[in-house]
């Protein structure tokens, strides 16, 4: 049974990490209704700054000051030469410019940085210590800790606060919000850095555990399933769907594995994922589209 | 007419899409609380007049003068900081949202109190929340939608939701209200009691009020200055009854009896 319990809180803290992407996700979703597809690209943008800056001798908290105002910057000119252009597009336009940015950021963080893998130590033990009979990554903990924070500190943010509502109205209709004097661009601004935010802080505890290279925008693709399962508008859900992929993966890694040769644990989520489309396609909390017809 | 000043001032106004005039040289006034009707048929350019004022399009010639300030362009926040609200023609409400948080949103330049207090619920944020909720349940009331403040907008009926639409137009308080064809679709009920909420609104705030409508029945019940567009050009503009025995209007665009 201890081995049992072993397995589902190493999952749900693995869980967490892939939340901590997808929150990153469901701001800009909240904001504009697309799926930023540069948000792996911006994990990998910032992971890369902050360790190049690091290996230059810049001590951690400044390094760290340095790729926030990056990111802030980023999120400056992509507002101001990008989203600005494309106000009162549909959403697929808005997709494809994230697709196109996402190319560009990749290729901006090679040309400055290059394209070597760096190792990331966060000073961070990863030995693992035991709690109540069962081995806890101390590493896990601390992410999973980092997770919570800032999920409390965002929710609080685009719950009380009147940029919430304003989130919700722009992502409904950009055209009406503006008539409102909801001011757009400001607001994508800050929804873009937020993500560039929560994007540095995946970035560090990812690349921390995997090293820092090229694979690490590929995480986007780990955050698919979560929102899918958590839904695309809720941050809250972003935390739960990250914590049934990881659980779910992990035990069916271990118990179901075995029987049919293993290797689950890389395909389980996006199946368990398609299920959900096929039962509740808005996801456990996102919001149900309204159609009159 | 009355004396009252120009509210609104168009002058020489000109906007072309890729070579196709939309508007052609338009220029005309409206008072301080008249209810003014751009009237014309499909494609005349009334709702791109409406977008030049409101400042979703730019005009390429011509000035526009507002509440004394004369400009050529603006941007729609703008004009929604200066007293201009608005509806759609296809209706622009935020379908996800309950009636009440649409009209919420409308008070939206109204907010006193600032994020790191409505954050931490501090400072001038628990009045001023209270403050817009009450502003807004007034307008609810004056629109008798009461029964659907908690309604998701996106499922209501149609003439339910033009209602919200005004009402959202309506909590911003504004000076000047631009209505594009808030009876379209609607039923005789239906479009007169949009056209008492109309009145109403202007008696009872004293707000100006331009509109599109295609109905001229309701138009000339409503309005106390008609403008008349044919092909991007004005071509008549007056009192209902001075419009009403313009020859060019009639041939134009009433089609009645020479």
């Amino acid at each position: 049974m201890n081995f049992f319990f072993e397995v589902l809180l190493g999952g749900l803290l693995a869980g967490l990490m892939y939340s901590l992407v997808a929150i990153g996700f469901v701001l800009i979703y909240k904001a504009s209704g697309v799926f930023n597809f540069a948000q792996g690209s911006m994990v990998l943008f910032s992971a890369l700054t902050f360790v190049s800056l690091l290996e230059r001798g810049i001590a951690f908290w400044f390094a760290f000051g340095i790729t926030l105002l990056i990111m802030l910057l980023l999120a400056w000119v992509i507002e101001r030469f990008v989203l600005r252009k494309l106000v009162n597009r549909p959403p697929i336009t808005l997709f494809m410019a994230t697709l196109g940015l996402s190319y560009i950021i990749e290729g901006l963080a090679q040309l400055f940085w290059g394209a070597q893998v760096h190792g990331l130590e966060l000073g961070i033990n990863d030995e693992p210590f035991e709690f109540l009979g069962i081995l806890l990554s101390q590493f896990d903990l601390f992410a999973a800790a980092v997770a919570g924070t800032l999920v409390l500190l965002l929710s609080l943010l685009f719950d009380k606060t009147r940029t919430g509502i304003a989130l919700r109205a722009v992502a409904d209709d950009q055209l009406a919000a503006l008539a409102v004097g909801i001011k757009l661009q400001k607001l994508w601004f800050i929804v873009w850095a937020v993500a560039g935010f929560v994007g540095l802080v995946a970035g560090l505890l990812w690349g921390a555990r995997l090293g820092v290279q090229f694979s690490l925008s590929l995480i986007v693709l780990k955050a698919l399933p979560v929102l899918i399962i958590g839904g695309f508008t809720s941050v809250g859900g972003a935390i739960a769907g990250g914590l049934i992929i990881g659980a779910s993966e992990k035990l069916a890694e271990v118990f179901i594995g075995p029987y049919i040769g293993g290797g689950i644990e890389n395909w389980f989520p996006y199946a368990l994922a398609m299920l959900f489309l096929l039962v509740r396609p808005a996801g456990i909390f996102g919001e149900r589209a309204i159609e009159r017809v | 007419m009355t004396g009252r000043n120009f509210l609104l001032n168009l002058e020489h106004i000109s906007l072309s899409f890729k070579g196709v005039k939309a508007v052609t040289d338009i220029s005309f006034g409206v008072r301080e609380s008249e209810i003014c009707a751009l009237i014309g048929p499909n494609g005349a350019g009334k709702s791109s007049l409406l977008n030049i004022i409101n400042g979703v399009y730019q005009p390429d010639k011509g000035s526009i003068t507002f509440d004394g300030k004369t400009r050529q362009a603006m941007k729609p926040h703008h004009a929604a900081e200066q007293g201009i609200a608005r509806t759609f023609q296809n209706i622009a409400l935020f379908k996800g949202m309950s009636v009440l948080d649409n009209v919420l949103t409308g008070r939206n330049l109204k907010v006193k109190s600032n994020w790191i207090e409505q954050l931490f619920n501090l400072g001038r944020a628990p009045g001023d929340a209270v403050f817009q909720r009450k502003k807004a349940e007034e307008i609810i009331e004056f629109l008798s939608i009461q029964a659907w403040r908690n309604s998701i907008v996106g499922n209501l009926p149609y003439g339910l939701q033009k209602r919200v639409e005004l009402a959202r137009a309506l909590a911003a308080e504004p000076t000047l209200l631009l209505l594009d064809e808030p009876m379209a679709g609607m039923n005789n009920d239906e479009k007169y009691e949009m056209s008492r909420f109309i009145l109403d609104t202007q008696r009872e705030f004293g707000t100006t009020i331009v509109l599109i409508e295609h109905d001229i029945s309701v138009v000339m019940s409503l309005a106390q200055h008609v403008v008349v567009l044919d092909y991007g050009k004005k071509i008549g503009d007056g009192t209902p009854d001075e419009v009403r025995i313009n020859p060019e209007v009639i041939d134009a665009y009433l089609g009645l009896k020479h």
